[in-house]
C-alpha cells in the first residue's frame, strides 16, 4: 500500500489553498491522541491559516488513565504487570510505576495483550486494559483465548474506555464551542461512522472520521469547512472504516465486556463510557481476584490537564507546562503519554 | 511506545485457518491474528493493531480519493 | 535532580542519563570532556563502555561481538586506530559455560577481524538472580596521529550530515527477539566494526566529526552537538536511509528510527559533500546506504526536521527511552 500518495506536497499545497478561501473563524477538535501527534509530526499546524485553531480532545487512553489505577498495580507483591509501555511514567498519587518498579514492582512491557498472556503461562501476570474500541476487541479475544486455554495465572484491570459517550459528555458540558470534530480513524474501524450520528443530529455540530496521513487531515479539514452550515459526519476514511464498523470484533467485545459507568482522569465519572468484565469470564478480572478500586483521588490543582483532555485550553496556558512539566519530569499525564496534548505541544509546537 | 490508536497496513500473505494469518511488513513476515477478519484472503491490505487485523483496506477506495484530488487540482 | 532512585530511564542514553552524568559523575571526577574517547595525549586515546544486552545472543551479533565493536568504534571515532583492548566478566550462577565459549569466540573474532588483541581482563561470579546471565565491560586503547582532531567545535555552518546506511536496524532486531514479535526473517543487527568509514571519510580530508549513534539514536546526538555550538541543524526526512521493514515495524510499534539505537551506524559531519565520497562509502560493505541526511545552518536555532511534505518541526531530544538494555 503505497501511503506516499498521501504525502505528496504539491497536493497538499492544493487542499491548503482551498482551506485558506474559507473565512470564518473556526475550532476544531482532533478528538484521537494519535491525530494529535501525527498534526504535530507533520508540522500541519504550521499550514494551516491562523484563523483555524486545532485543539486536542480526550482521545490518549494512557492520559485518561485515572491515578488510582496505578496507585492500586503499585501495591501488587508477586505479580507481574504486563502493560503498554506509555503507562509506565504515568503518575500516580505517589509515583509511576517506573518508580515502583525501580523498587521492586515486577513490570514487563508488552505489545500485545497476547503476549501479556504467554507471560501468564510462566507466571502470574496481569495485563493494564487500557484503551479505546481500537484495542479493546483485542483484550476481549486475549480473556477469551485465556478461558478456552485456562491460563488461571492470567487477568485484566479494566480500565477501557469508550470513545462516543465521552465526547457526548464533553459537548454536553458545552464548557468549550466546537465548530467541528476529527473523529478517530481507527476507533471507527470497529465502531463504524454512524456511531457519532448523534452529534450533528442531537447538537448540530459535524465531523469527519479521517485517517493518519497528512493529506488525510487536511482534507478532513477542508470537509468540515465545507460542511458548516449542513452538519453530518463525513466517512473520509472509507479505505477502512464502514458505516457500522466491525460486527466480528463488536461481538468479542460485548460478549467478555458490559458497558459500565467509567472514571476519565481530568473529566471525572461519565456515564457508560468504560467496561466491566462479565461474570462468565470473573475469573479474569482483576479488580475481583485482587481485591482492587479505583476511585476519584484528587489530582495536582496546578494541573490543568483536566480542562486540556476538554479542549477548555491549549497545553501553553497552564503555568506548569514548559517551567514545572516537562517531558523529563511530568506532571500530569498529558505530558507523559506520547500521545499526550502536553507532549505534543512540547515536542512539535513550542 | 505502544501507541494506543496507531494501526498500520500489512499485506496478507497467507490465511491460516480463518483465524491466524501471515502478514507481510516491508518485507517480513509476523504472524497476526485474523480474529475479527476471517474471511481475509491473500494479497488484501489490513490493519493491524497491538496484534490483531481490524479490518481489510480497500485499495481502490485509498487511491480514489487520491484521484478523485488530481483530478480537482489539474 | 530530584529523582532519589535509578530508573531504566537513566540507562537509555537520553536526557535522562545526560542529568545523571552531570548531576552524580561529572560534579565529583570533573571529567575532562564528555566524548566517548578521551585523549590521554596527544598519541594515545582511551575509552570503557559496558554491555547488558538481552537477549544475549540476537540475529547479527551476540553481547560478545557487540562488546567487541561498540568499543572499537568509541576508539574510531576520534580517529584513531584501536589497538588493544581488555575484557571484564560478570557471570551468574548457573550460566552455561558453553554459552561463555560462544561469547567469548565471537569477541575474539571480532578482535582479530579488526586486527586488534585481547591482552588481559577479569572474571567475577556472583549468585543466582543477582545480575542477568553475563554483563562484559571492555576498555580500549588506540593510537592516534597528533594532527588528527575531530572535535564538535570543528563543526562550521554550510557543513553537511551523513550516515552511513539504515537507521534503527538494531533496535528492531532486539526487540523481535526479546519480545518474542515473531518477525520473519528476523531482522539482524547492524552490528559492526566501523573503522575503516572513518578512515574512509579521513581519507577524503572533508571529515570534521563523527559520532557513533548508539543509545538514543540519530536525534539525540544532534541536540547534544547543538548544545554544544549553538548551530542549527536540518534534517530532510526523506533523505534518512530506513528499511522497509524498519519503517513498517516502527509504524506498528510507535517508534521513530530516529531515536533509535544502531550498533553499526555513524553521523559524520564533512565541509563539503560531493558524488565521489558518497560513491566511495556505497562501494563499501558498510556504507551501501550512504546518504546526506541534512546539514549545519544559521536559519535554525535548534534541530529541526523537515517533513516529507515540507513542514519543518523541532526534534527534540528523547527524554527516557522505554527500552531498555539493547547494548
Amino acid at each position: 500500500m503505497d501511503l506516499q500518495k498521501y504525502r505528496q506536497p504539491d497536493l497538499i499545497n492544493h487542499v491548503i489553498d482551498d482551506i485558506k478561501k474559507h473565512t470564518a473563524s473556526v475550532k476544531f477538535m482532533e478528538v484521537c491522541g494519535t491525530h494529535t501527534m501525527a498534526i504535530g509530526k507533520w508540522g500541519i499546524r504550521k499550514l494551516l491559516p491562523k484563523k483555524i485553531k486545532l485543539i486536542s480532545g480526550p482521545g490518549c487512553p494512557v492520559c485518561v488513565t485515572p491515578s488510582s489505577v496505578i496507585d492500586e498495580l503499585s501495591k501488587l507483591k508477586k505479580v507481574t504487570i504486563a502493560t503498554f509501555g506509555d503507562l509506565l511514567r504515568v503518575p500516580g498519587s505517589s509515583g509511576t510505576l517506573e518508580k515502583a518498579r525501580a523498587l521492586g514492582l515486577r513490570v514487563e512491557v508488552v505489545y500485545s495483550p497476547m503476549e501479556a498472556l504467554e507471560l501468564a503461562k510462566q507466571v502470574e501476570t496481569i495485563f493494564v486494559g487500557i484503551g479505546f474500541e481500537t484495542t479493546i476487541p483485542g483484550i476481549a479475544h486475549t480473556i477469551k483465548i485465556a478461558k478456552q486455554q485456562n491460563v488461571s495465572n492470567f487477568s485484566v484491570l479494566p480500565a477501557c474506555k469508550l470513545v462516543p459517550p465521552a465526547l457526548e459528555a464533553l459537548i454536553a458540558g458545552e464548557e468549550t464551542k466546537i465548530d467541528g470534530f476529527l473523529l478517530p480513524g481507527h476507533v471507527s474501524v470497529i465502531i463504524g461512522s454512524a456511531a457519532y450520528n448523534f452529534i450533528p443530529q442531537k447538537y448540530g455540530i459535524g465531523g469527519v472520521v479521517t485517517g493518519f496521513e497528512p493529506l488525510d487531515i487536511i482534507v478532513g479539514i477542508k470537509k468540515l469547512l465545507e460542511n458548516l452550515d449542513q452538519p453530518q459526519i463525513i466517512n473520509e476514511y472509507e479505505r477502512v472504516v464502514t458505516k457500522d464498523g466491525n460486527k466480528n470484533a463488536q461481538a468479542v467485545m460485548f460478549e467478555v465486556f458490559a458497558v459500565q459507568d467509567a472514571l476519565w482522569r481530568g473529566l471525572g465519572w461519565i456515564p457508560n463510557s468504560g467496561l466491566s468484565i462479565r461474570e462468565e469470564y470473573a475469573q479474569f478480572d482483576a479488580l475481583k481476584k485482587y481485591g482492587l478500586r479505583i476511585t476519584d483521588i484528587p489530582e495536582n490543582p496546578q494541573c490543568r490537564c483536566g480542562d486540556v483532555l476538554q479542549g477548555k485550553i491549549i497545553p501553553p496556558s497552564c503555568t506548569l507546562f514548559d517551567k514545572v512539566c516537562n517531558p523529563q519530569n511530568p506532571v500530569g499525564p498529558c505530558m507523559v503519554s506520547s500521545e499526550g496534548s502536553c507532549a505534543a505541544y512540547y515536542k512539535y509546537e513550542r | 511506545m505502544s501507541k494506543m490508536c496507531l494501526a498500520i497496513p500489512g499485506r496478507l500473505i497467507k490465511n491460516l485457518d480463518g483465524n491466524k494469518g501471515i502478514v507481510d511488513l516491508g518485507g517480513v513476515s509476523k504472524e497476526i491474528s485474523l480474529a475479527f477478519i476471517p474471511n481475509a484472503i491473500e494479497g488484501d491490505w489490513i490493519i493491524i493493531h497491538t496484534g490483531f487485523g481490524l479490518e481489510i483496506m480497500s485499495e481502490k477506495d485509498a487511491f480514489e480519493m487520491i484521484n478523485i484530488l488530481q483530478e480537482a487540482y489539474k | 535532580m530530584k529523582d532519589k532512585v535509578i530508573t531504566l530511564g537513566h540507562g537509555s542514553g537520553a536526557g535522562l542519563t545526560r542529568q545523571l552524568i552531570h548531576d552524580v559523575f561529572d560534579s565529583q571526577f570533573h571529567l575532562p570532556a564528555l566524548d566517548d574517547a578521551v585523549h590521554i595525549n596527544d598519541r594515545i586515546v582511551t575509552t570503557t563502555d559496558a554491555y547488558v544486552v538481552q537477549p544475549l545472543f540476537f540475529p547479527g551479533g551476540d553481547i560478545g561481538k557487540l562488546s567487541v565493536t561498540g568499543t572499537l568504534n568509541d576508539l574510531s571515532m576520534s580517529g584513531s586506530k584501536p589497538a588493544f583492548l581488555l575484557a571484564s566478566f560478570i557471570i551468574e550462577e548457573g550460566f552455561l559455560i558453553e554459552d561463555l565459549r560462544k561469547i567469548v569466540a565471537s569477541m575474539q573474532k571480532a578482535a582479530a577481524e579488526a586486527g586488534v588483541k585481547i591482552i588481559g581482563g577479569d572474571t567475577k561470579v556472583v549468585e543466582k538472580n543477582k545480575c542477568d546471565g553475563i554483563f562484559i565491560t571492555t576498555s580500549g586503547v588506540g593510537f592516534i596521529e597528533p594532527e588528527i582532531d575531530l572535535s564538535a567545535k570543528n563543526i562550521r555552518e554550510g557543513d553537511k550530515i551523513l550516515v552511513n546506511g539504515t537507521l534503527g536496524d538494531h533496535t528492531i532486531a532486539i526487540i523481535n527477539a526479546r519480545q518474542k514479535l515473531g518477525l520473519e526473517p528476523p531482522p539482524k543487527s547492524d552490528c559492526a566494526d566501523l573503522y575503516e568509514i572513518v578512515q574512509i571519510l579521513l581519507r577524503s580530508g572533508k571529515l570534521r566529526f563523527t559520532r557513533d549513534a548508539t543509545r538514543g539514536g540519530v536525534a539525540t546526538i544532534l541536540n547534544e552537538i547543538y548544545e554544544e555550538t549553538g548551530l542549527g541543524i536540518i534534517i530532510e526526512e526523506s533523505k534518512v536511509p530506513v528499511k522497509d521493514s524498519t519503517s513498517a515495524v516502527c509504524g506498528l510499534l510507535g517508534l521513530d528510527p530516529l531515536y533509535m539505537a544502531n550498533e553499526g551506524k555513524l553521523l559524520a559531519f564533512i565541509n563539503d559533500a560531493d558524488d565521489k565520497l558518497i560513491h566511495q562509502l556505497q562501494e563499501h560493505h558498510l556504507g551501501e546506504e550512504a546518504s546526506i541526511i541534512g546539514e549545519v545552518t544559521l536559519a535554525v536555532k535548534g534541530v529541526y526536521l523537515r517533513t516529507a511534505i515540507g513542514s519543518l518541526r523541532p526534534l527534540l531530544m528523547l527524554t527516557s527511552d522505554p527500552l531498555p538494555r539493547i547494548c
